[in-house]
């Protein structure tokens, strides 16, 4: 018993959560995570290929900024990633668990097919785009809803209900696309001869549309969250329901309705990828991007211009694997690797800016 | 071993959370074969003290001797091992477990591990102290009662024969209790020494052998409970009166604001937690609610406030100002339909960034929080928030680094500045605060009054629910005291005194008509 | 009835592959922790597997079938424990968001496994491990000569078998041993835990690196013996992943509702191939498309059903998803 120090009873390290941090030193925190996580997948780089890291960079820089076409591709990319992020960004700033962008994508896509293959004759191009856009915003709300309903009514879990309702979507892709396709081995481009229901051209490329309706996105979404009665409703939703509740917050209609919104948005995504980027649609239309996003939107924190740069960073890194794919006959798979890293390092990196680790002896303020 | 007859003994221990003290220099002993009972009122220091006899806290300074020998107890572990249980106000189960399953949880790796032997023993353990539980009953589907009973099994399973009930009558039915009570005597009778903190005078003088006393942190004394009467004991738990020179201006003609009948209201368990509450209250005048926590105080406050679905026959009126013939009724509405109706309700809950406010926002969109949706703009309006909390942060000296600082980031008396800054700005008709002072320093606490005065003098129904006695006998008009959800008399501020205050705080009058 | 016996003969292989995923995951999420990266560890576990398999065989002169076993299980245990491992740093000890931390880990599992298939496919469209396929899938010898019965129930490679024994063992694990009983109650109540002295840091990091093995063996069944040894880059492990998460929550955390769990996905997930012929009747190609969601769509049924009942003992465990910091006690 004599023995018994004080050492025992405060630890070496513990951990105590920070009061708040500074707005430079989180970026730097973040900046040395990805320079980390470059190292490492250098060290991967060079042992696995024998290549030089810094060339292999090098190259990998070329794959989005070699050319402007391959910048716009770039682009195109980011876009679809952001549209699907900014749909994600109000449902999780609420705290709901919306795993299921990926099908609420699919099914958006779906509705947009459907209509542009059924209705791509008889109606007019302003009114078919108009028709379009409707049918992707409610299927995708409707793949929102039902999910929020019935966690709002019976507290069902929302994460796993969504990542199935993925799986549903991607039923009713692979059925309907198999009607539509007839004999044909693939459904093939849609309206290939009327091109009725693609986007036009503008400034020389289909997807310049999606550029810019997500960049208004981008702006909307930003304003949606912090300036509309909405957002702040969602906000506080998120931080505690007790306290919605005080303010006179009805918290079932707040998740049911930014369930809604985050599933059109979805669904908007499908409408741009079946209209402006791929003219066709098929169970990997959404191309994981679904569940990429909500890594894209909980790292930015759900503020969408963090997002447009985590998105670039991410379709950077995958434009460039393809680069150095084809440049050193590797393959594709490299940008998931790298990726991956990227990510896990990132992740890691929040702990050093929600926490610190206090040293036994240093002073602290004692938790409350 | 010489066995002698202190359990425990405790010397000189202080324990000083973040520089105010909890315990200051406490020394007392416990006795085998005895009940203690420790009294003092919220916030004197109780749970603390046994908190660190059980390993949850260590002293800062002092000693603790178990068995008469020094013991250095780190964690809930080692007090077990020196025979020492604590029954927590905050029951520690595995809900999907059965009462074995729990019993079992962390048994140490020396024995094996078999679930029909730790039945076999518990089983005897209820027997031998005449417990009805049921062993293989999920602790989901027990009550309160069952699972305190457990979680006392628990305890004594690890061969407990020091025990800490930390106000183990709080929840349990006046049957349940004198279970609890033969229970305890029964431990007594086997040699253990038992403490029990409670408020509850009558269940002192029932139960106990002797009382110890606390008083804000400090050891008063202890008196042998045959030589106590429930005068003696209040006195010693509130102490003499202190005089803290609080206004309190003379009410000017008060209208009645608010008349609630026959309120009840059942918790989530299903127990009755306000129980045919009626009273009225007025404007210009500050009615306080004094209460041990957790009498039906936080309840009241909601059902007003509707956010709590009251039973059936309840009744809450509302009386608008010019029209007092036309009164509103304001159950059943939600804190919106309130609102809207023109009801302008303030309302400072007890927890201040779970319910009042958004702890990751600042000041500015605190502000809005209640007020956001008004207008037809689907956009919300900062210009005014912003212009409120600029007026605030000057007027009541808030300290925070910029209006956007999020408010969990301020310390407790800014936090409930801008709290209860907020909920007066709503120039409202009816104010409820609880706790409003609670861990604020004297200053601070004076700004509140203060501001609570000035509401008084405008004509507003202040309700103040409050845990200082010397605070509520001298800023409020009328006392109300709440204890076991009931109205325990409604008594005049002016002249009313803290023992009597203090009596029906923890005693049923019409109980002591019956006796 | 021989459409029948097809059908069973595809299901059972099919259902042991998310069986696996399955009894890892729930033995992951008894300790609280979601891990969606469970698809990510099935393809290290399947890739590893593979890889030490095919090396194995290809630069040994004479490869031996028992070793080939030893050394592709060996490999897959440790490659999807590292898996886990990651997770597990991660999210316990730096507290990092589990679902996107799972995620994450999904990316980059399925990432190493085809990178590094394609590097050893080299060019070719696919590549083989026979001995350890032919070693993996061996049938039990003489009982599954034994007419229809023995076709049904003894035909298939040791991993089947280990797969029940396995559950029976989780079963028994988790509600007759203290390390059981410890486990379940930190993923319920990691505060009470804490208090009865359990690790709860510990526990949630072995729970997480066994569930990670575990899951990982899944993969490793596919490659080398469902899939015949071959390792072909594909999505399929990625959606069997999914639907062993699935199946987690069908089973409603019970590690022995994984065995006829795991084999009626597989007979529903096989539906569309064999209840035409079986009922002679024909379905329109489409439709065994739609027919494929019903895995999904029965496990939203049970979710919804579980929600409803609130029945405590088929919820999920109560802090599921939930770091725990001590100090927010």
């Amino acid at each position: 018993m004599t023995k018994a120090t004080q050492t025992v009873h405060e630890p070496l390290l513990r951990i105590a959560k920070r009061d708040g941090i500074p707005f430079g030193k989180k970026v730097l925190i973040r900046a040395v995570a990805i320079l980390l996580a470059l190292v490492v997948d250098a060290l991967f780089i060079f042992f696995v290929t024998g290549l030089n890291p810094l060339s292999v960079y090098g190259v990998m820089y070329q794959g989005t900024f070699a050319t402007p076409v391959r910048f716009s591709w770039a682009l195109r990319d980011l876009a679809t990633l952001l549209c699907v992020g900014i749909a994600l960004a109000p449902a999780f700033k609420m705290r709901f668990w919306n795993i299921g962008a990926e099908g609420q994508v699919l099914i958006g896509g779906m509705a947009t097919a459907l209509t542009m293959v059924y209705l791509g004759s008889s109606l007019p191009a302003p009114l078919l785009f108009v028709a379009m856009f409707a049918a992707s915003v409610v299927a995708g709300a409707l793949w929102g809803f039902i999910p929020a309903w019935f966690k709002s009514r019976w507290n069902t879990n929302e994460t796993l209900f969504t990542l199935m309702m993925n799986y549903v979507a991607t039923s009713i892709v692979a059925c309907l696309t198999n009607i539509m396709r007839g004999q044909a081995s693939s459904l093939g481009t849609l309206n290939k001869a009327t091109k009725a229901g693609w986007f036009p051209v503008l400034f020389g490329q289909r997807y310049t549309i999606n550029i810019i309706v997500v960049l208004v996105l981008t702006f909307a979404m930003y304003a949606y969250l912090k300036y509309s009665k909405h957002g702040y409703e969602i906000a506080v939703v998120g931080e505690s329901e007790n306290t919605a509740r005080y303010a006179g917050i009805n918290v079932r209609r707040v998740m049911i309705r930014t369930m809604i919104i985050s599933g059109a948005i979805c669904g908007l995504c499908g409408f741009l990828i079946v209209a402006g980027k791929d003219q066709t649609i098929s169970t990997t239309s959404a191309g994981g991007r679904g569940f990429t996003a909500i890594i894209v939107a909980w790292l930015a924190k759900f503020n969408t211009f963090y997002m447009a740069l985590i998105s670039f960073l991410l379709v950077f890194l995958e434009r460039g694997a393809s680069e150095i794919a084809s440049a050193y006959s590797l393959n594709e798979y490299a940008a998931d690797i790298i990726t991956g890293v990227i990510l896990f390092f990132i992740l890691g990196s929040e702990f050093f800016i929600n926490y610190r680790v206090v040293r036994r002896g240093e002073t602290h303020k004692e938790g409350k | 071993m010489a066995q002698t007859q202190y359990a425990i003994r405790l010397e000189h221990v202080t324990k000083t959370f973040g520089g105010v003290a909890a315990n200051q220099d406490i020394s007392m002993q416990i006795r085998r074969g005895e009940i203690l009972s420790l009294l003092g009122e919220n916030g004197s220091g109780k749970t603390t003290l046994m908190n660190m006899i059980a390993g949850i806290y260590y002293p800062d300074e002092g000693q603790i001797y178990v068995n008469d020998e020094l013991a250095d107890i780190r964690s809930p572990r080692d007090a077990l091992a020196l025979g020492i249980g604590m029954i927590h106000q905050h029951f520690k189960l595995v809900d999907v477990f059965t009462a074995v399953e729990n019993i079992a949880l962390g048994l140490p790796k020396s024995e094996r591990f078999d679930l029909r032997r730790v039945r076999d023993k518990a089983r005897a353990i209820c027997e031998k102290y005449q417990f009805a539980l049921d062993l293989d009953q999920k602790v989901y589907e027990m009550s309160v009662s069952q699972k305190q009973t457990l979680e006392i099994v628990k305890v004594l399973f690890r061969g407990a024969d020091i025990l800490i009930l930390d106000e183990p009558t709080a929840v349990l039915t006046p049957q349940e209790t004198e279970r609890l009570f033969d229970v305890m005597r029964n431990m007594r009778a086997d040699g253990k020494a038992v403490i029990i903190i409670t408020h509850k005078l009558h269940e002192v003088l029932e139960i106990s052998d002797r009382v110890a006393i606390l008083r804000r942190g400090c050891y008063v004394g202890d008196v042998v409970t045959a030589d106590a009467t429930e005068a003696s004991l209040t006195e010693m738990m509130v102490g003499k009166k202190v005089e803290l020179d609080i206004e309190r201006p003379e009410p000017k003609d008060p209208v009645r604001r608010l008349a609630i009948k026959d309120l009840t209201v059942y918790n989530a368990e299903g127990l009755k937690v306000l129980d045919d509450v009626s009273f009225d209250a007025y404007g210009g005048e500050i009615l306080g609610i004094a209460g041990i926590s957790g009498n039906g105080q936080k309840e009241l406050l909601e059902a007003i406030a509707g956010l709590q679905h009251p039973a059936p026959g309840s009744d809450i009126q509302f009386f608008p100002p010019e029209q007092e013939d036309k009164p509103m009724e304001l159950l059943g509405k939600s804190p919106r339909a309130i609102n809207e109706a023109g009801v302008h309700l303030s309302f400072v809950p007890e927890d201040r960034l779970g319910m009042g406010l958004v702890g990751s926002m600042g000041m500015t969109d605190n502000m809005m929080l209640k007020s956001y949706d008004a207008g037809s703009s689907p956009l919300v309006d900062r210009k005014a928030p912003q212009e409120l909390a600029k007026e605030i942060k000057e007027e009541l000296g808030v300290v925070t680094p910029d209006l956007n600082t999020p408010v969990s980031r301020l310390s407790g008396g800014n936090v409930q500045k801008v709290l209860v800054g907020r909920e007066l700005a709503a120039s409202p008709i009816v104010l409820m605060t609880a706790y409003a002072v609670r861990g604020l320093d004297i200053n601070t606490s004076y700004t509140i009054y203060r501001l609570l005065n000035e509401q008084k003098k405008k004509g507003v129904a202040v309700l103040y629910v409050g845990e200082d006695l010397d605070v509520l006998l001298q800023l409020c008009d009328r006392i109300l005291v709440l204890c076991g959800g009931r109205v325990n008399g409604i008594l005049d501020g002016r002249t009313a005194t803290k023992e009597e205050v203090g009596l029906r705080m923890t005693n049923l009058v019409k109980e002591d008509a019956e006796q | 009835m021989s459409s029948l016996i097809a059908w069973i003969l595809r299901a059972i292989p099919f259902g042991t592959i998310i069986m696996y995923g399955a009894m890892g995951e729930i033995v992951t999420e008894k300790s609280g922790n979601l891990n969606l990266g469970v698809p990510g560890i099935m393809y290290l576990g399947g890739f590893a597997g593979f890889a030490s398999a095919y090396y194995y065989e290809n630069l040994t002169a004479n490869p031996n079938p028992v070793l080939s076993v030893v050394i592709a299980l060996l490999c897959a245990l440790i490659a999807s424990t590292l898996g886990g491992l990651i997770y597990a740093f991660l999210t316990i000890t730096l507290r990092a968001n589990q679902n996107v931390t799972g995620l994450a880990l999904t990316t980059f599992g399925m990432g190493v496994a085809n990178f590094f298939g394609v590097f050893i496919l080299n060019g070719s469209s696919y590549s083989a491990a026979p001995l350890a396929n032919k070693a993996f899938a061996a049938k039990i010898p003489v009982l599954s000569g034994l007419g229809t019965v023995g076709q049904v129930v003894f035909s298939y490679g040791f991993l089947v078998y280990a797969a029940i024994v396995l559950a029976i063992v989780l079963f028994w694990f988790l509600s007759r041993t203290r390390v059981g009983l410890n486990l379940r109650a930190v993923g319920e109540n990691p505060a009470t835990a804490d208090a009865a002295g359990i690790n709860v840091t510990r526990y949630k990091y072995v729970a997480t690196l066994c569930g990670a093995a575990i899951s990982g063996v899944g993969g490793l069944y596919y490659v080398l013996d469902y899939n015949q040894g071959i390792w072909a880059t594909t999505e399929q492990i990625e959606a069997l992943g999914w639907l062993a998460v699935a199946l987690v929550i069908f089973t409603t955390w019970k590690p022995l509702n994984a065995i006829w769990g795991a084999y009626l996905f597989g007979m529903l997930y096989w539906l569309y191939q064999f209840l035409p012929s079986l009922m002679g009747i024909s379905v329109p190609s489409y439709a065994t498309d739609l027919i494929q969601m019903v895995p999904y769509v029965v496990t939203i049924l049970v979710l919804i059903v579980v929600s409803l009942r609130r029945k405590k003992e088929n919820q999920p465990p109560a802090s599921l998803g939930i770091a725990y910091f001590r100090e927010e006690r």
